[in-house]
């Protein structure tokens, strides 16, 4: 019980230097903590996906289409349930800044394949029914300001035209990991005006999206999916949804591997600032640490003081720095900069390593004082002068 | 009268540990901060590198990259026919009709295919880019299946040997050199034959056209010639700027991260210069009482606290820039979110970012050490010599 008294009345008795040193390990906290929601926020996409549906591509790369009949010869293969299909828009809306997905999809059945994406039944029925009409994400409505009804204008940069589209339906998320900031029209009302003005580039598409009975038979169905089209023009690869929004992860991996470890630099920083403050701290101390061990206090209770005020300052930061980030990443995700993350919440596992790397400061930043603190001889440290 | 500056730097030497401590935290700032900019300095070296300033790039109109762009072959020859462009000593149009097609490779380790612009080029297209030079191996022969791949994606993906071959649009194409282009962007991709790719992708329309001007001011009218025929539906742009502004959306995420990092981070680094001031401050209150009573001004001891905390974030930045330097040998490659492939860059240390990292971490130095120096230059003469 004194030990606590003890250690409590130690950590607030330089008031400035314990403010100063718990600021900057809240700060390096949030950094943390937002750091590592920014790597989730890569990885949302891979996140969501299910295990049931797998991506067809062509096997060149992404910008390459496929003939549409593709489809018949894929829904004939044993296991697949449903054959749907989407193209990457890539429109501009106004500005380029203003960047979100678009997709054109198979208005049929498309959104029946995504059960979380939430939508309302007239909702969608009216989306079906119009042919220039817009499913809208819950985010992206907002963002924007659109409601129901509004015309939307995109400037095609891959199938160039000045296109208007009218907002017929918004839907919501399953839950936060879902991503709502998208855009989805249907591929038979551009498909038919691209025919017309560019016959050759009519009738393709750029990935179809399959969802299969059994998750487990995925390599199989993919392999058989693969053999159809095999020295065809088209050859096709077939994936995972997981494995298909991982790929686009590789790409910018050098990107993800340099935020990951920027998160760590910031923790080293602060370990030295903590230990630096725990340093000066045990150096003032020391002809108390000898008093107490005039008193006959053991060593290890003399180390221990020291330990345990490292650790009641790293973990006071630590908590004062979780209860932040969560106010901070909701309010970034707001923030213009924010809105080019599909998904940002902080997620439990976040919560985790924050507090594992809190700890692990409170003991680095103890070590060497308290090792020197148990050290000091008696006379030496009553002699000494802070 | 001046406390001199021996004083001031002993004071930092006798504690060595805290020094340590402290300049370590601000050297780990100050290498952040000076690696964020090396990276968008080294990302605009490369790309701007890319163009030449007298060359112009002719894409669709509306369609801001060469991958999504589409030119028939009658607007090609349009362009090609205009004025402003050059010819070489045999009479011959300084024009190279260009088509892109990205192909999916794996890099070293990685069991995910990257993005990868695979350019067919015309004779005159490697003419048209000086930068261009075969290191190994021999340039692809006209009418073959043979590319050349860049110096990065030689280094950076698998099967890419001279002799080893590439499997795409149902032919095998046999690599027969790799091409270092100085460090541009070309150096993330491979070259082949424009006839042979199209034939492959049974394309029809090139992606672009480039064109050498036969006099760089003659730009202006070009673009106007351009505009004004209804048969061309293009936009024209300088090679250069063509470049930088394919990599503006990865600049700008760049400088967006590291200002948010480096603002962070210092607020962590000031945090820690006040720390150790303080400290130097209380602990050597009698001292501070003893300067004053042997006639030294408030504002020297200001000036000689300030200096302490100056130079402590003069030893940070020097250390953090040491290390910064060895980045310089490091290329990463990332997807370029615009042409959506991979483009390798490395870490540029330019002068500027040198006198940058200097001011900043003296800057932190300064923050963190002004409210410690004038506690220090207002305490009273009497008091303190008592605290003693």
């Amino acid at each position: 019980m004194y030990y606590f008294k003890l250690i409590f009345k130690n950590v607030f008795r330089a008031k400035l230097r314990t403010a100063l040193t718990i600021t900057g390990l809240i700060v390096a906290v949030v950094a943390f903590g937002l750091l590592q929601t920014v790597v989730d926020a890569w990885y949302a996409g891979a996140n969501a996906s299910s295990g049931t549906r797998l991506v067809t591509r062509n096997a060149i790369s992404l910008v390459f289409p496929m003939p549409i009949y593709y489809r018949e010869r894929m829904r004939s293969v044993e296991g697949v349930k449903s054959v749907s299909y989407s193209q990457w828009f890539g429109g501009i809306y106004k500005e380029p800044q203003n960047f979100f997905p678009q997709f054109a999809i198979d208005h049929t059945n498309y959104l029946e394949m995504f059960p979380e994406f939430i939508t309302k039944p007239e909702e969608l029925l009216a989306f079906k029914r119009d042919r220039q009409g817009a499913m809208v994400g819950r985010k992206l409505a907002e963002q924007f300001g659109w409601k129901i009804g509004d015309t939307v204008p995109i400037r095609g940069t891959i199938f160039q035209g000045n296109w208007q589209f009218t907002v017929r339906g918004i839907f919501d998320g399953k839950d936060e990991t879902t991503i709502t900031r998208q855009f989805f029209m249907h591929w038979d009302y551009i498909n038919e005006d691209i025919k017309r003005r560019f016959p050759r580039r009519g009738d393709q598409i750029g990935a179809f999206n399959i969802e299969i009975k059994d998750a487990s038979r995925a390599a199989d169905i993919s392999k058989e999916i693969d053999g159809l089209f095999r020295n065809s023009l088209a050859e096709t690869l077939t994936e995972t949804e997981k494995a298909f929004q991982l790929g686009f992860v590789a790409q910018s991996e050098a990107i993800v591997v340099a935020i990951r470890t920027v998160s760590f630099v910031v923790i080293f920083i602060i370990m030295a600032v903590v230990a630096n403050t725990m340093a000066m701290t045990a150096r003032e101390r020391i002809a108390e640490y000898a008093t107490l061990k005039v008193l006959g206090f053991s060593p290890g209770y003399v180390a221990a003081l020291v330990f345990g005020e490292a650790m009641v300052l790293a973990l006071t930061g630590a908590a004062l720095g979780i209860l932040l980030t969560f106010p901070m990443a909701q309010g970034f995700a707001s923030s213009p900069a924010g809105a080019a993350f599909a998904v940002f919440a902080v997620t439990p596992s976040t919560v985790q390593l924050q507090v594992i790397c809190a700890v692990i400061v409170g003991v680095v930043a103890a070590l060497v004082p308290s090792w020197r603190s148990a050290r000091v001889n008696i006379v030496d440290g009553l002699r000494h002068v802070g | 009268m001046k406390i001199p500056f021996s004083y001031i730097f002993r004071n930092l030497w006798t504690r060595k540990l805290t020094t340590a401590l402290t300049a370590a935290g601000m050297a780990l700032v100050v290498f952040v901060f000076a690696a964020v900019l090396m990276l968008d300095a080294g990302l605009k070296q490369t790309m701007g590198g890319t163009g030449s300033f007298d060359n112009v790039v002719a894409i669709r109109a509306g369609s801001e990259t060469e991958i999504q762009s589409g030119v028939s072959r009658d607007q090609a020859a349009l362009v090609e026919s205009m004025p402003q462009v050059a010819r070489n000593k045999l009479g011959e149009v300084m024009a190279s009709k260009e088509s892109l097609v990205l192909i999916s490779l794996f890099k070293t380790g990685q069991d995910k295919g990257s993005n990868i612009i695979t350019r067919g080029v015309s004779p005159m297209g490697i003419t048209l880019r000086p930068q261009v030079k075969i290191k190994t191996g021999r340039m692809f022969r006209e009418g073959s299946s043979e590319i050349v791949v860049g110096r990065n994606v030689h280094a950076d993906f698998d099967g890419t040997q001279i002799g080893q071959s590439i499997r795409f649009a149902q032919r095998e194409w046999t690599i027969v050199g790799i091409f270092d282009a100085g460090g541009s962007a070309f150096d993330s991709e491979i070259w082949g034959d424009v006839t042979q790719l199209m034939q492959a992708f049974r394309r029809n329309g090139f992606s672009s056209v480039i064109v050498k001007l036969t006099n760089s001011d003659n730009f202006d009218s070009l673009v106007k010639d351009i505009k004004a025929d209804v048969r061309l539906t293009l936009d024209a742009k300088r090679e250069q700027i063509f470049y930088e502004d394919q990599s503006r959306a990865l600049s700008t995420f760049i400088s967006i991260l590291g200002s948010v990092l480096s603002v962070i981070f210092s607020i962590g680094a000031i945090i820690g210069a006040a720390i150790t001031m303080y400290s130097s401050v209380a602990m050597r209150t009698g001292e501070i009482g003893t300067l004053r009573a042997l006639g030294f001004r408030r504002p020297s001891i200001l000036v000689a606290f300030l200096s302490e905390s100056l130079l402590l974030g003069l030893v940070g930045g020097l250390m953090g820039l040491f290390f910064a330097t060895f980045l310089q040998a490091i290329t990463i490659s990332t997807l370029n979110f615009q042409s959506f492939s991979q483009l390798a860059f490395s870490f540029a240390l330019t002068p500027k970012i040198v006198v940058q990292t200097i001011l900043f971490s003296l800057l932190m130095g300064f923050i963190g050490g002004f409210l410690p120096a004038l506690r220090a230059a207002r305490m009273k003469i009497v008091d303190s010599l008592r605290a003693a």
